[in-house]
């Protein structure tokens, strides 16, 4: 598949003889998207859930169940990134399903960094949700999943928030998926396993400046806009 | 707490793979079988350094090998110390590297088979046009170090065990020197970005010549001290090896496919696109695979003889 030279760059004779073909920026921006998102989501499905247990009952060891979160919250990405390259690698427990260097793997990396704060900051919105309201619904003849619904509902905006936090994490980072990913690109120019964050590294390291500029800010574009569309959601137009 | 903490990432890699089980995106080198078309759709993972990576050699003459096969070449640039664990991992199917020490040492422990020599080219010694301990136009590498270390002057390592980083080692060692202290600044990086910091700090690094070319527009530093290419000592020669991992260590690697990319590599075609590619006007590897004399030293580790025991 050949890709036709972006029309706008070619205006540019700074960055013509630069890998900067529309497909090979598009395509890393699919990269980054699609394993964000899934990651984000997936996270997301795994943490609500947790978030709730913790919110609306109390068990042994949910206090070491909270120190593994915040320490999560701040563990280094590089750190997983060497997990999960361990675990994936032909000699790791999954080296079988031959994931090395796929975005399966750094899938499984991101789920890991996104976790736990939309696991904390989702627990934080859902313990904030005045007693009151939970008395009410109690009142109101509500059974225990019915209250809490209610609760979530009230906290969406900090749940919201939360996805945001984690889709942050894993849209912004560049250490794990560097290593598990292997920041391939075919020589078609199309990204397999390359994302916004390590193709900026990848360009810095090549000296080309003005396409790791390019690419930072089309990387700011999608957090911001993100951003945007979460705060619309979560905030219902009316911010707590 | 590390086991609890695999299984738990392995129970999630599961649902991961479930999860994205029919979404688009790379097959991870499964083979498609079932047609006739041998290595058809199959995907090649290649682990190398960053100076040929960076260089922009392999994405100009890889699309031919695709052509021909039907196959993807997923190359990963790494820095040869990394390239070779990657490999010694079976997490690729050939490697492309340049630190013969670090070749022979892993086709002795069994790792790699078939190595070829491939190409070269040359390291040269750059720095600012003021050079400082002045160095210009010294004809040995070791006494240009000597003289950088005794003139404290600014020299930034790679850092990464890579081949660019292994010469450095062993021409400070050939040196006598034990190169330390504030002067010395290790970066841990790609021979680009090192680069960019030599340029950054007016300072004096050695590099391939091939990413210095590929980058010269974009910095300010000269070759101060020439490799063999322009005349200078043989000591800053660069040869390039490949080799197909051993299937017998990791069964899992793509031999026929990797000895296929060997043999394209090494023929005439693939050595003359090598030899043709350039950059800034400038040549940037010198093909050495096809010669009228074939060196058997090439295929296995030097020194090899009877009485080397595995």
């Amino acid at each position: 598949m050949t890709v036709p030279l972006d029309p706008v760059v070619s205006l540019l004779p700074a960055v013509v003889d630069l890998p900067f073909r529309e497909g090979y920026v598009r395509s890393t921006i699919y990269v980054s998207l699609y394993v964000s998102v899934i990651a984000v989501t997936l996270s997301t499905l795994f943490s609500l859930p947790v978030a709730m247990i913790m919110g609306f009952s109390d068990f042994r060891g949910k206090q070491f169940v909270k120190s593994v979160i915040n320490t999560g919250m701040g563990f280094p990405s590089v750190v997983v990134g060497l997990v999960v390259l361990f675990a994936v690698s032909n000699q790791g427990p999954l080296g079988t399903l031959e994931l090395i260097f796929t975005k399966e793997a750094m899938i499984m990396s991101q789920f890991v960094l996104a976790t736990p704060p939309i696991t904390a900051v989702s627990l934080a919105a859902i313990t904030g949700v005045d007693e009151n309201v939970r008395d009410a619904a109690h009142v109101l003849g509500g059974t225990r999943l019915d209250v809490a619904l209610v609760v979530v509902k009230e906290a969406r905006y900090g749940i919201a928030t939360a996805v945001l936090a984690g889709f942050g994490r894993a849209i912004s980072e560049v250490g794990s998926v560097l290593i598990v990913g292997g920041n391939i690109v075919s020589s078609s120019g199309i990204s397999s396993t390359r994302t916004l964050t390590t193709a900026i590294q990848l360009e810095a390291r090549q000296g080309q400046y003005d396409t790791a500029m390019v690419l930072g800010a089309v990387l700011v574009a999608i957090v911001l806009t993100v951003n945007a569309i979460v705060v619309r959601l979560g905030d219902d137009g009316v911010m707590q | 707490m590390s086991i609890q903490r695999r299984q738990f990432i392995a129970t999630l890699g599961g649902g991961a793979l479930a999860a994205t089980a029919g979404c688009t995106g790379s097959s991870g080198g499964q083979s498609e079988s079932g047609g006739s078309a041998g290595v058809a759709g199959e995907t090649l993972t290649l682990t190398t350094t960053t100076s040929t990576y960076d260089t922009g050699l392999l994405d100009e003459v890889h699309p031919d090998f695709e052509e021909m096969y039907g196959v993807t070449v997923d190359a990963v640039a790494q820095g040869t110390g990394a390239a070779l664990e990657s490999a010694r991992n079976g997490d690729s199917d050939v490697v492309m590297v340049h630190a013969r020490g670090l070749e022979d040492e892993f086709m002795r422990n069994g790792y790699g088979i078939n190595r070829r020599d491939l190409m070269f080219n040359d390291f040269v010694i750059v720095g600012p046009e003021s050079d400082p301990a002045g160095v210009q136009g010294m004809d040995s590498a070791t006494e240009a170090l000597t003289t950088i270390a005794e003139a404290e002057a600014t020299f930034v390592s790679r850092g990464d065990n890579s081949g660019t980083h292994t010469k450095e080692r062993n021409l400070w060692e050939a040196a006598g020197a034990d190169p330390g202290g504030d002067w010395y600044q290790e970066t841990g990086t790609g021979m680009g970005e090192a680069l960019n910091v030599a340029n950054q700090q007016g300072a004096y690094t050695l590099s391939d010549r091939g990413t210095f070319i590929s980058q010269r527009s974009e910095i300010g530093l000269i070759i101060l001290v020439q490799g063999p290419i322009e005349g200078g000592p043989e000591t800053l020669a660069n040869p390039y090896g490949i080799m197909a991992v051993n299937p017998g260590v990791h069964d899992n690697a793509n031999y026929d496919l990797a000895i296929a990319y060997i043999g394209w590599i090494t023929s005439p075609g693939a050595q003359d696109a090598i030899s043709n590619y350039q950059m800034n006007g400038e040549q940037l590897f010198f093909p050495e695979a096809v010669s009228e004399n074939p060196d058997f030293q090439q295929y296995v580790p030097e020194g090899w003889s009877s009485d080397t025991s595995g």
